[in-house]
């Protein structure tokens, strides 16, 4: 087949006209050719005998008359067993490698293998000649690390199909053919260990989409027990500049309790990638004794990377969850920040002198917001068994005033809003998500009615902290005075969550219900106390002997003697058990 | 071959449009006028309709002057004959010195590969209290300071440039007052710093397009150095006005504004300066430390708020202190704990900025007219010291002396147990009377 070309019209910034007479497809990838390199691109809208393409790469040097080949192709990923542990960019190149060849900048131009086709991997066939299978199915699986590669009927095989060979179990490169199958019309098909998919086409190749319901334990309180997260659920975290958005998710990455992790780094420091990039390698895994690396998968198109392949990259990452779903796993896609790639939009748009809508956002922003997320979910397999996508994006709203575009957008869709506070980050206290602002439409491990219970007694203590900057403590009873304090002790035995101490930093379902319930107790009792010092001092006391509990491993002699010790205050200076 | 066209066919604030064939997006062109010789940049080709931002500014130019193509987008000389001389915003020295014009280098270069930094580790010392106690620089940050015309961030600047151990300093000026410019000179040259610093000096009377060039030219330059395995710390100042010009060029190319005017990409040409900063694996590596007022002292404002979330950290320098709320190194934990810095290093810092929020909070109830306790008292006079020994900025001592200094201050004020610091550093260093 003889692919189209065309020549470049007009430059702008990262965007290129192109004239063209051959027969060319929204989103077909193309490619300018330039000496040696080959700039990506993708073609953005289409005009009479012109196409408008979104250059992957800086267009410095470009001249109008430069040749551009189109590749047939939509903007795709390679997916096969070896995704695990990669570091791409934002256009599946695998960063590494380009790395070794070029060295320390980032060469135009150049695309490298997303897989290594060298390798071979152990291939046991789970089908035999006859079967028939529709696309989705397995043929097969390969040991990846410490999963079950499926190898399955590409996503793109639409009908049935009837198995007519199928390879032995033994040692294959990604490449080599593992399966032929027979369609309805009797055309033979060969199927590898590997094919692409485009990116911005969401993967069906399942039965059924459910309501998710079973939470993810993220071993983050705060989430777990009061905003929760439900596998194949979303949720989004908005907050300013600083007060702890990626923290937050680097947590998330680590503590989850899912079986894959996809960090998407969306147009955000390169600095903290690195941090990923050396130290998970180093940590283990305690779910599995493996490195963190073995479940992980980094894209990564940092801030100083091309715009357009930014706005790639979130497809990028969604894709290779979607595939890692269709093996039966728990995925958690980790998106920061959602807003770089808003904002990639925007400048697209612009670009295309397209109608702006609000702060310049184009009019299409909410909707393709809205399918980004819709990516997510519970699915039951063609072959039986669930697997599910969780998708959480941060958000950077300007100025940190949630009343814009993006966060407006991301909310109208999402399951659960963590949103972070700049006070609550002022004041360190960590991890910064607002207590009283945020929601989640998802179950908590933890009965609704002690939850309400508590989110309803911080409610009470913010009033009298406000009222009480304006009457002074001596303005304030006894009894409001003791709502107040209790406020502070959730907030600060409970709520905040120190990130750097080994234990404090996951605390598991088992441990949240149980120091819960200890919490809750202390929420529910009337305390003896004379006067305001006294509470305070009381209270002091407690929050110390909470937080060190915290500190302590669930499974040493320790926790249980903090506990009865914490369980000795409690009863002493309850005024029920002095029968007042 | 130089192509040299003589037929502008538009002029629109400082971009001029010309017909051209076989020009190069980005290509740099010379500009003959009646005002002399101006540089140009392409920004946009369209068929053969080719569009400049003229970096002297469109002023004085006529249709029929002529504008020759040099075949190559900007460039500047690379060489340690820069070390003490003094370049404009186009790269031509504006010092008595001679013109560099061998080596030149390509400027906005590829961005580094993510999988090639290291984690910086590495303390940049400043001798000043509120820097290296508690928000301490690292090498290869990008740090701002936040601030509004009339405090003394050229100042602050210009005293971390002397006292920083670095190798080499770059100082970008953008828009910078004459005076300014001629007192970090001073400054400099006094300290005997001169002779390893470097000055791309755009000043307020300068041409806008021309403050544009400014990042780009010190960042070519100090990638380069630090390739060779310098240690360059680039000063640019101030970045709001960089912002601004790059506003105005929007507007004239009637781009929609995003916000306030700016432009919908000021993110990522932010970020592409500021993310040149980075510590080569074996080599050298470059910290930004820049300027960024806030109009109308706004830190929501598009330009302050744009930096913020691409920086790692911002200085607040608010009535001439570096406020410690607000003030933020998002890198001081690589290298404050007890492996990198003194063991007291960390609980002085939380330790005495805990105490300083609640003096904050003890002076407005004092306000308000509540009455002060005995604690409250041990406070007021905590924040005091803190203030004038601490905080004031021509406190000059080293990092092992601010601590000490620190344990000074709190033993006039309280006692130990009344410090919440841990037993066994009270033991090592409770100052003994
Ligand atoms: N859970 C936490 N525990 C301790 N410190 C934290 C925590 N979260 C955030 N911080 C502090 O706040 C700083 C900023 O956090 P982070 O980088 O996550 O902010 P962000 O919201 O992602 O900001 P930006 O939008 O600019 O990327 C960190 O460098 C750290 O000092
Ligand atoms: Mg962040």
């Amino acid at each position: 087949m003889n692919l189209t070309t065309g020549t470049i019209t007009g430059i702008n910034g990262n965007m290129i006209t192109v004239e063209t007479d051959g027969t060319i497809m929204q989103n077909e990838v193309a490619y300018i050719i330039k000496g040696k390199e080959r700039l990506k691109s993708e073609i953005v809208r289409i005009g009479q005998g012109t196409a408008f393409l979104q250059v992957f790469e800086s267009t410095k040097g470009l001249l109008i008359g430069d040749k551009v080949e189109f590749s047939g192709d939509m903007l795709s990923v390679q997916l096969g067993p070896g995704l695990l542990k990669q570091i791409y960019d934002g256009l599946q190149n695998p960063l590494p490698d380009l790395a070794k060849e070029f060295g320390f900048f980032l060469p135009r131009g150049v695309e490298l293998k997303p897989l290594d086709e060298e390798k071979k991997w152990e291939f046991t066939p789970t089908v035999k000649v006859g079967d028939t299978l529709i696309r989705g199915m397995k043929l097969g699986q390969v040991p990846e690390g410490i999963f079950d590669h499926f190898v399955m009927l590409p996503f793109n095989f639409h009908g049935e199909f009837t198995v007519t060979e199928i390879a032995d179990k033994g040692e294959y490169k990604i490449t080599d053919t593992i399966a032929k199958l027979k369609d309805e019309k009797g055309t033979v098909h060969e199927v590898t260990m590997t094919f692409s998919w485009p990116v911005k086409i969401p993967i069906e190749a399942y039965r059924e989409k459910h309501v998710p319901t079973d939470p993810l334990i993220t071993q983050t309180r705060i989430i777990d027990t009061f905003y929760p997260v439900a596998n194949g659920g979303t949720f989004c975290i908005p907050g300013p500049f600083g007060a702890g958005k990626t923290v937050l998710q680097h947590i998330l990455s680590r503590y989850a309790q899912v079986d894959i992790v996809i960090v998407a780094a969306c147009g955000e420091r390169a600095g903290e990638v690195v941090e990923l990039l050396r130290e998970f390698p180093e940590l283990e895994d305690p779910r599995t004794g493996k490195t963190l690396m073995e479940r992980t998968i980094i894209i990564c198109n940092t801030s100083s990377m091309p715009v357009a392949a930014r706005e790639a990259s979130v497809y990028t990452a969604v894709t290779l969850g979607e595939y890692y779903r269709q093996m039966g796993l728990n995925v958690l896609l980790l998106a920061d920040s959602t807003s770089r790639w808003a904002q990639a939009m925007r400048e697209l748009s612009g670009r295309l002198e397209e109608i702006p809508g609000e702060e310049a956002f184009p009019a299409y922003l909410e909707s393709r917001i809205a399918e980004f997320y819709e990516r997510a979910g519970l699915v039951e397999l063609n072959n039986d068994g669930f697997g599910t996508l969780t998708i959480g994006g941060t958000v950077s709203p300007a100025g940190g005033n949630f009343e814009e575009p993006v966060t407006q957008a991301t909310l109208k869709v999402v399951g659960a809003f963590l949103g972070l506070s700049r006070d609550r980050a002022n004041a360190r206290r960590f991890p910064s998500i607002d207590p009283l602002e945020s929601w989640s439409k998802y179950k908590s491990f933890i009965k609704k009615r002690l939850v309400d219970d508590a989110r309803d007694l911080l409610r009470r203590g913010n009033d009298v902290n406000q009222m009480m900057m304006v009457v002074g403590e001596e303005g304030t009873s006894n009894e409001d005075f003791q709502f107040y304090l209790k406020s502070e002790f959730l907030d600060s035995v409970y709520l905040q969550q120190n990130a750097f101490d080994e234990v404090d930093s996951g605390s598991g379902e088992e441990r949240q219900k149980f120091v819960f319930n200890y919490v809750k107790k202390v929420l529910d009792t009337t305390f003896h106390l004379e006067n305001k010092d006294k509470a305070r001092e009381f209270f002091n006391h407690l929050r110390q002997q909470f937080i060190d509990w915290n500190y302590i491993p669930m499974d040493s002699p320790e926790f249980k003697s903090q506990e009865e010790s914490i369980s000795k205050i409690i009863t002493e200076y309850s005024e029920d058990e002095k029968g007042l | 071959m130089r192509k040299v066209y003589n037929k502008i066919s538009q002029i629109s604030g400082n971009v001029i449009t010309v017909n051209a064939t076989g020009i190069q997006n980005e290509e740099l062109a010379e500009i003959t006028s009646q005002r002399g010789k101006s540089l140009a940049q392409v920004i946009k080709l369209d068929h053969e309709e080719v569009s400049l931002q003229v970096f002297a500014g469109s002023r004085g130019i006529s249709i029929n002057d002529e504008v020759r193509f040099l075949g190559h987008p900007m460039q500047v000389t690379f060489s340690d004959d820069m070390l003490g001389r003094i370049f404009d915003g186009a790269g031509i020295p504006r010092d008595k010195g001679p013109t560099l014009n061998e080596n030149m280098i390509e400027v906005a270069g590829p961005s580094v590969n993510p999988s090639k930094r290291i984690i910086p580790d590495r303390m940049i010392r400043t001798n000043i209290p509120m820097i290296d106690i508690f928000n301490s620089l690292v090498v290869s940050q990008k740090l701002p300071i936040f601030s509004i015309s009339g405090e003394p961030y050229n100042e602050l600047l210009a005293r971390i440039a002397l006292q920083a151990e670095v190798d080499m300093i770059i100082l970008g000026g953008i828009g910078l007052k004459y005076d300014e410019y001629m007192n970090f000179k001073m400054v400099l040259e006094e300290g005997g710093a001169l002779s390893r610093s470097i000055f791309f000096m755009h000043t307020a009377s300068d041409p806008i397009v021309e403050a544009l060039m400014v990042p780009d030219l010190s960042l070519a330059v100090a990638e380069k150095f630090a390739l060779k395995g310098r240690d360059v710390l680039v000063l640019l100042t101030d970045m709001t006005n960089f912002a601004d010009a790059l506003k105005e060029i929007a507007i004239t190319m009637e781009q929609v504004p995003s916000n306030r005017g700016y432009p919908g990409d000021l993110y990522s040409q932010l970020a592409a300066r500021y993310e040149k900063a980075v510590d080569f694996d074996e080599a050298g590596s470059i910290t930004i430390l820049a300027v960024t007022t806030m109009p109308g002292d706004d830190v929501t404002h598009p330009v302050p708020d744009n930096t913020g979330y691409i920086t790692e950290g911002q200085f607040y320098l608010h009535h001439g202190y570096i406020d410690p709320f607000g003030s933020l190194s998002r890198l001081k934990q690589n290298v404050n704990s007890p492996k990198m810095s003194r063991k007291d290093h960390r609980a002085i810092m939380d330790g005495m900025i805990q105490l300083y929020a609640q003096f904050i909070e003890t002076e407005e109830k004092r306000a308000m007219g509540f009455r002060m306790s005995d604690w409250d008292k041990k406070l007021l006079k905590y924040g005091g010291l803190f203030r004038s020994k601490m905080m004031d900025l021509s406190v000059n001592i080293s990092l092992e002396n601010a601590l000490d200094l620190g344990w000074e201050i709190l033993a006039e004020c309280f006692t130990p147990e009344e410090t919440r610091l841990r037993t066994e550093l009270i033991k090592e260093f409770w100052p003994k009377k």
